[in-house]
């Protein structure tokens, strides 16, 4: 069997960045490199904005948990040069026992906003730098945890009542803004005492 | 015989009936016009939330035409709304969001759970999914299917309409609602857990794993 091509981005970012680029392989064709958690924004930024890279797309961002409970968390960078039509995926191993914190990529990607949004709320990484980092799947006051890490049960950690007691406590739209709620642009035309209470936070009825 | 209906002027048989002399009026019972009237001119708010929609949308256009049902306006504002259709699966994240609809819609008022899902959470037995619509509204019907066809959600308006005809306004517990203490819940806590028990392949799958 032929060995898959390597990508030459990983070569270039070996000689950029040595012991950062722990480890790469080839999967299915793609190229794949383990980077340093504490390098991983310098290595994107180098990779987006480096003559002869220019990786400006940012396909995915998300994460892997294993089986294996002393593997560690995996979060996935799918990048791609809409210039050069080529792939790499830069994967970032993160110790379950250390904080699972990793820099957010929302400065150099704008799309990276709810990509990171969901691995936050499906895994609990933290993306530090990240403006505005909430739930995005599941409620804001969701209290059963992340529901893709592998220790999570398929119904949840309540019990069925509890969690349709929890659900219609939620209030969902006092979290979010006149913009999410699309009602920013009528916001001019409502009565006074309507745009104050709006303005107070106020979202719905409460009960 | 003073009075001749020129309608029925040469008709072997002559009518003397109400109707006959003067087709103004029809005596009736209150009850049978009350549920005439309601069960013809219901308005459906569509809540559709997956692919069950579409076989909804289906039943709405020519083909199958709802409007022979006198369902033709569909209310997209639940003030105006007289049914409320549950097309899809409802995740837990949409569960305060229906019972406002439902809180909204005036009296009186009759809910469709349309699908596996709306009325059992179907296949979608985790952590995000609502298993089964009655533990957040009452339903009226249930119409089975993934997704019915246009033919089951009409045999299940069929069903409502039969249930409008059978009620009796002079039974206040028939529009009765109290949610129980303070929790928001419609149903008390364990009822829901029996509701939401997993069946069929879903037994053999545990809790914690």
């Amino acid at each position: 069997m032929q060995s898959q091509p390597v990508s030459p981005s990983i070569a270039a970012l070996r000689s950029e960045f040595g012991a950062a680029i722990e480890r790469h392989f080839v999967s299915s064709g793609q190229s794949v490199a383990y980077i340093a958690r504490d390098h991983s924004h310098d290595v994107l930024a180098w990779l987006k904005d480096t003559p002869g890279q220019e990786y400006n797309y940012l396909t995915d961002v998300t994460a892997v948990d294993y089986r294996d409970p002393e593997r560690p968390l995996e979060v996935v960078y799918q990048l791609r040069s809409l210039g050069r039509k080529d792939d790499l995926r830069l994967k970032v191993a993160l110790d379950k026992r250390a904080p699972l914190e990793v820099r957010s990529v929302y400065d150099l990607w704008r799309g990276a906003d709810w990509l990171e949004r969901e691995v936050y709320d499906m895994f609990g990484i933290t993306f530090v730098g990240h403006p505005d980092l909430r739930r995005i799947l599941m409620w804001e006051t969701y209290a059963e945890g992340y529901p893709l890490r592998k220790d999570f049960p398929l119904r949840g950690q309540f019990s069925r009542a509890e969690q349709t007691r929890q659900a219609l406590a939620a209030n969902p739209e006092a979290h979010y803004s006149l913009e999410e709620l699309s009602i920013a642009e009528a916001y001019g035309e409502l009565p006074k005492d309507v745009q104050e209470r709006l303005a107070r936070g106020e979202r719905g009825f409460l009960k | 015989m003073g009075l001749v209906n020129p309608a029925t002027e040469n008709q072997a048989d002559e009518t003397t009936t109400v109707s006959a002399v003067s087709p103004n009026f029809v005596t009736t019972k209150l009850d049978f016009l009350t549920n005439w009237a309601r069960s013809n001119s219901l308005w459906p708010m569509p809540f559709g939330t997956a692919c069950c929609a579409i076989e909804f949308m289906a039943t709405a256009a020519s083909r199958f035409d709802l409007a022979r049902f006198g369902m033709e306006r569909m209310s997209f504002s639940p003030r105006q709304a007289d049914v409320l259709i549950c097309a899809g699966r409802l995740p837990f994240k949409l569960a305060p969001v229906i019972r406002r609809i439902w809180d909204q819609m005036p009296q009186p008022k009759w809910s469709i759970s349309m699908g596996a899902c709306a009325s059992t959470g179907g296949i979608f037995d985790n952590y995000s999914m609502v298993q089964g619509i009655d533990t957040i509204i009452p339903v009226d019907v249930y119409v089975p299917g993934c997704p019915p066809r246009p033919e089951g959600l009409m045999y299940g308006i069929l069903l409502l309409q039969k249930k409008i005809k059978g009620e009796t306004i002079t039974d206040d517990a028939l529009r009765e609602e109290t949610l129980v203490g303070p929790s928001g819940l419609f149903l008390p806590p364990e009822r829901v857990d029996e509701l939401s028990e997993p069946f069929g392949n879903s037994v053999q799958q545990t809790r914690s794993s």
